[in-house]
């Protein structure tokens, strides 16, 4: 037996991932082979995971096996999970960057047993491969993937790492430089994106693939032939003249357009991947072991950490949610109004419940339009595969639309997404409440109005609740649900238990203007718009914020938006709480220009035409970035201050949260509270620090 | 109109190998180890397009659980078979798989279907015998069938006392010849054999390449003194009788024509079948009527048979249809590979490896013609089908 080089730190709450080994005797391999199950005990619910009690156990494996008479070994896991990576739960309870190197340490030594190995080592990815599970992947000489695995990928880059198990050098030289930044660094920075089997074979990572139903048995055949000479695995040969440099300048442009390296992360891994292409193996190691070290006590990845635990846990279980066993069976949706808004909700109702929505507008007319409009939208949704012949049919028989609103008769939930005018969706309520069951929930789509307001003229104000989805409705995760004092508790659990099956995340927000995430963001514009007011240049003010990596700048925000909407928007904050928001002049001319005053960029994003920028005035106060950087710090370190005092939400958390999901705030801000926390801007402000990050 | 009758074929026959039951696949879902037959059989015949399948038809004794839903239907679905291709169930206890061959054949030979896939499973481990069943009061009631025909290895002690001839020495060396006779035949056995992956919660993965029961060197000696767990002092033994076995097996049945044109080997030719019922309490002698039926019927006698697959569950059942034929006891025409006491008996699935194994041999024996696979089945029924050699030689 040999010891463990490494000494590993303590992790007494290890969920410890077994490695058992069996023998196999496959036809035609005159031998054994040594099958090596990765397994924690668990169903696929809680996929195994690599702490130090299961690399011990690994190693331990591999002594036995290594010194067997095994023709081959092959790895892999439990059904669905292959391996999800170094345990996350361990990482924060890293005390030093020692005790980070030998983590890094312990996983080399450990994987590169799999790769000198002098018996041919196979990896049958039969499922989740994440981290360092594609890691241990990568270290085997052949891979053979399951055509339905799911979730396969190196997301370190999106939590603040970079894949320090030896991805950063294995996988770019295995696959070339181009596909490597797009495993390594887009897909992390696009969303998280994740890889399915067959794009682990396309990108060349998987020499083959098999399918679910019999992918262990015929992996072990593939296998055999390979050891026996009968089938060659042919990998393209990977160039690592100039082209390689190019890839990563290019790469290296996009990250700081992308993010303007406001984490550290991303260029780590592109500065590993360079090194790849010269770096003999236990080089580029030593540099891994370097980077994963020093990023693992870096502030990016503990606020990163910090995200990635409010998502995974305070956004299933959202604070304030009455028991879901008071909730009522929705059955029925109505949805009031027929625009862009309303369909968008009526679709995402239909494909999410699967009950009938009737949509309704002022005629028959702008009905038959909206319900077109929807109709068109599942049409695409069919031609993109993402719905069945068979799901498409149904979506259109559960939709209609009408111009009467006595369809609304039996409906359990009737939302409103008319224009965003108190005394508008007061008169839609009053209506609706004529025709509606005692029992059907009313549901207010508003971004800001004062929900309270709403209730006061309903007979049965009880059963109002806000439910605020952002746009594009489909795809962002957020909602905010907001209870008046008035809501009942089985409305409430209504909202919540809706939202869950809508697949959002649900922040309870007090009913206060503009709710949570258009509050800070209106603060936001409202800080930058002031600047530009004074008379900072645009180009100055916009790209004052860069560092934070925000997923866009605020004028392309602004365009994002819409003019006239964030104009309203404004000018509601500025009513309700008082000159923090200030109205800009700048903005109103923008927002009633009669010319477009955007144009889209090379990028898409929204960036202000030469018109439009004749239409601003400038005072003559400019400021810096920096100037303009800290006046928007601090006006948001101001308004989550206020919003805590005000109790709308019960923590830091809750903000971080919706900020996260519903602005898109990146990962390694924490959201936003740890950022304001870090730099100091909170302490700064209101004298002590919000305190998540403990 | 088309109104002849056609000839049908067996081109080729799969299984898992065997587990013991408790053991191999104690975790492992029935319907996986037949969808992994399935697979195999096609992967073997690449010339057969799977949409050309007009029929899936599967057995299984206890159709509960992993081996309910309309097994022939949603193990073709998972097996990735076109949704066009259908599918259904079918039971004859022991003689499940060897009930579905027979039934697609007649549809095939009416010109119903042109290719069909029949096999049969059982998850003994996980589906005991009698699991679930709920016999009508009215069989004590009435004593329509002794109790004892419920247990199959009363029904064999049975079979000593019906015929005193065959003592349990002449049992324990038909069990010792089984043995013997698999050793000697493995490597051409296990040709057939579909790899099947076999999970342990507590070791992991394994996949399974060889059966797991025989009991290579059996002899007189190591039998002669093993319990008799159906009756003191009785004469049957867990050395005479088929163990408790989980496994799967699948075959390709096809019009000899539609085999011909898609490049298929015609391995056996059906002559015909027979099934027939005897005393359930007697149920081992089920082979002979179902095989005198079935020669009968094809203008045969059992002097035409030159090779014979019998099911062995129990060596006293094989021995009552020997002496019935007049046929030794060490007859080499007679389960040459070895039989269900060395390799074990999944219950609906053997039928189809008789049929696999007298394929095989039919190629090792052009100068036989006829063949025949028979068992014995549960609540008394035989069943016996007749089959021609392909590459029978004539008389030269």
């Amino acid at each position: 037996m040999n010891d463990f080089p490494v000494e590993l730190p303590e992790f007494p709450d290890e969920v410890v991932t077994e490695a058992h080994v069996r023998y196999i005797e496959p036809p035609g391999l005159g031998g054994r082979a040594a099958l090596i199950t990765l397994d924690n005990g668990y169903d696929h619910t809680k996929p195994s995971s690599m702490g130090p009690g299961g690399m011990l156990n690994l190693w331990n494996a591999l002594d036995e096996v290594l010194a067997s008479d095994a023709k081959f070994i092959a790895v892999t896991g439990k059904p669905f999970i292959f391996l999800a990576g170094a345990d996350i739960k361990m990482m924060p309870l890293l005390e030093s960057r020692e005790q980070g190197l030998a983590m890094a340490r312990a996983g080399h030594a450990l994987y590169k047993r799999l790769k000198d190995s002098p018996i041919p080592t196979f990896a049958f990815v039969n499922g989740t491969a994440l981290g360092g599970g594609m890691e241990l992947a990568l270290h085997c000489h052949y891979r053979t993937v399951s055509a339905s695995a799911v979730a396969l990928g190196l997301p370190e880059v999106s939590i603040g790492l970079i894949p320090g198990w030896g991805g950063s050098q294995i996988l770019p030289n295995l696959i070339g430089p181009e596909n490597a930044v797009k495993v390594i660094v887009a897909n992390p920075l696009n969303q998280n994106k994740m890889l399915r089997g067959p794009d682990l074979t396309e990108l060349g990572i998987a020499d083959a693939q098999f399918e679910a139903a019999d992918f262990l048995e015929e992996s072990i055949a593939w296998a055999t032939a390979v050891v026996g000479g009968e089938v060659t695995v042919d990998r393209p040969e990977v160039d690592r003249g100039e082209h390689w440099q190019a890839v990563m300048a290019g790469a290296r442009k996009l990250v700081d357009e992308k993010i303007h390296n406001a984490s550290p992360a991303a260029m780590r891994a592109l500065d590993l991947l360079e090194l790849a292409r010269t770096a003999s193996f236990e080089e580029g190691i030593l540099a891994e072991d370097e980077a994963l070290a020093d990023l693992e006590m870096a502030p990016e990845f503990k606020t990163s950490l910090y995200s990635f635990n409010l998502v995974r846990h305070l956004g299933k279980r959202p604070e304030g949610a009455p028991s879901s066993g008071l909730a009522k069976e929705i059955g029925k949706v109505g949805v009031v109004g027929a625009g862009l808004m309303a369909g968008q909700i009526a679709l995402m109702f239909a494909r999410r419940l699967e009950v009938p929505v009737v949509m309704t507008d002022l005629d028959a007319e702008r009905a038959e339009r909206g319900l077109s409009h929807v109709r068109g939208e599942i049409d695409k949704l069919e031609a993109k595969g993402r719905a069945s012949r068979l799901k498409a049919a149904k979506l259109r028989a559960l939709v209609s639309a009408s111009a009467d609103k006595d369809v609304y008769a039996d409906c359990d939930l009737v939302i409103e997404a008319v224009f965003e005018e108190l005394k508008v969706k007061q008169a839609v309520f009053a209506e609706v409440e004529q025709i509606v069951s005692d029992e059907c929930l009313l549901v207010t789509n508003t971004s800001g109005l004062s929900v309270t307001a709403m209730a006061s003229k309903l007979s049965r104000p009880e059963r109002l609740v806000g439910m605020h989805f952002f746009n594009p409705v489909a795809v962002m995760p957020l909602v905010e649900v907001i209870a008046t004092e008035q809501t009942d508790d089985a409305t409430l659990a209504t909202a919540y238990v809706v939202a869950k099956k809508l697949k959002k995340t649900a922040v309870g927000s007090a009913d206060r203007p503009a709710f949570i995430v258009n509050r800070l963001l209106g603060r936001m514009l409202a800080e930058v718009t002031g600047a530009v007011d004074e008379g900072t240049p645009v180009e100055v003010a916009d790209v004052a914020l860069d560092e934070l990596g925000l997923p866009m700048r605020p004028f392309a925000l602004l365009e994002l938006v819409g003019l006239q909407v964030a104009w309203h928007l404004c000018s509601h904050l500025n009513e309700d709480l008082g000159p923090r928001f200030p109205v800009s002049e700048n903005l109103r001319r923008l927002a009633g220009a009669d010319v477009p005053v955007f144009e889209p960029d090379a990028k898409g994003k929204g960036r202000l035409t030469g018109a439009g920028k004749a239409l601003l005035e400038f005072g003559d106060r400019p400021s810096t970035a920096d100037e303009v950087k800290h006046r928007v710090l601090s006006g948001l370190a101001e308004e989550v201050k206020l919003m805590l005092d005000e109790g709308v939400v019960p923590g830091p958390q809750q903000i971080d949260l919706a900020m996260i999901l519903g602005a898109g705030f990146p990962f390694w801000l924490g959201g936003l509270t740890p950022y304001l926390d870090r730099v100091g801007i909170s302490t700064e402000v209101s004298g002590k620090p919000f305190g998540v990050m403990g | 109109m088309r109104d002849t009758i056609r000839d049908v074929v067996f081109v080729d026959g799969v299984r898992t190998p065997f587990g013991k039951a408790g053991k191999l696949y104690e975790e492992t879902r029935a319907d996986d180890m037949i969808i992994r037959c399935i697979r195999t059989l096609l992967r073997r015949n690449p010339g057969l397009p799977p949409e050309r399948v007009d029929e899936v038809a599967l057995a299984a004794t206890t159709q509960i659980g992993d081996q309910g839903l309309t097994l022939g239907r949603s193990a073709a679905l998972l097996a990735g078979l076109p949704r066009s291709v259908p599918g259904f169930s079918i039971d004859r206890m022991c003689a499940g798989a060897m009930t579905a061959v027979t039934t697609v054949s007649s549809a095939i030979a009416a010109r119903n279907y042109d290719v069909a896939i029949a096999g049969g499973v059982e998850s003994m481990s996980n589906h005991p015998m009698g699991e679930g069943v709920d016999p009508n009061p009215r069989i004590i009631a009435e004593k329509l069938v002794d109790p004892d025909a419920l247990v199959m290895g009363n029904t064999a002690e049975n079979l000593h006392d019906l015929f005193p001839a065959i003592t349990k020495e002449r049992a324990d060396a038909f069990a010792v010849a089984s043995q013997a006779r698999y050793g000697a035949a493995l490597d051409r056995l296990s040709a057939d054999f579909a790899t099947m992956a076999a999970r342990s919660t507590d070791e992991g993965w394994s996949v399974a390449t060889a059966d797991q029961l025989p009991r290579p060197g059996t002899t007189m000696e190591a039998l002669a003194d093993l319990r008799t767990p159906f009756r003191p002092h009785g004469k049957v033994t867990a050395g005479t009788a088929a163990p408790l076995t989980d496994g799967a097996t699948a075959c390709l049945i096809a019009d000899a024509e539609t085999a011909a044109e898609l490049g298929l080997d015609a391995t056996m030719k059906m002559v015909g079948f027979a099934f027939a019922g005897v005393d359930p309490e007697t149920m081992g002698v089920g082979p002979i009527p179902s095989t005198e039926k079935a020669l009968a019927r094809a203008g045969l006698s059992i002097d035409d048979i030159g090779l014979i697959e019998i099911n062995e569950a129990f060596a006293v059942q094989v021995l009552a249809f020997l002496d019935h034929f007049k046929i030794a006891d060490d007859d080499p025409r007679v389960n040459p590979w070895g039989g269900a006491i060395a390799m074990g008996h999944p219950l609906a699935s053997s039928g189809v490896r008789l049929m696999s194994q007298l394929s095989r041999e039919f190629t090792e024996h052009p100068e036989v013609r006829y063949g025949i696979t028979t068992m014995c089945v549960g609540l008394g029924q035989g069943g016996t089908v007749i089959w021609e050699n392909p590459n029978f030689e004539g008389d030269k």
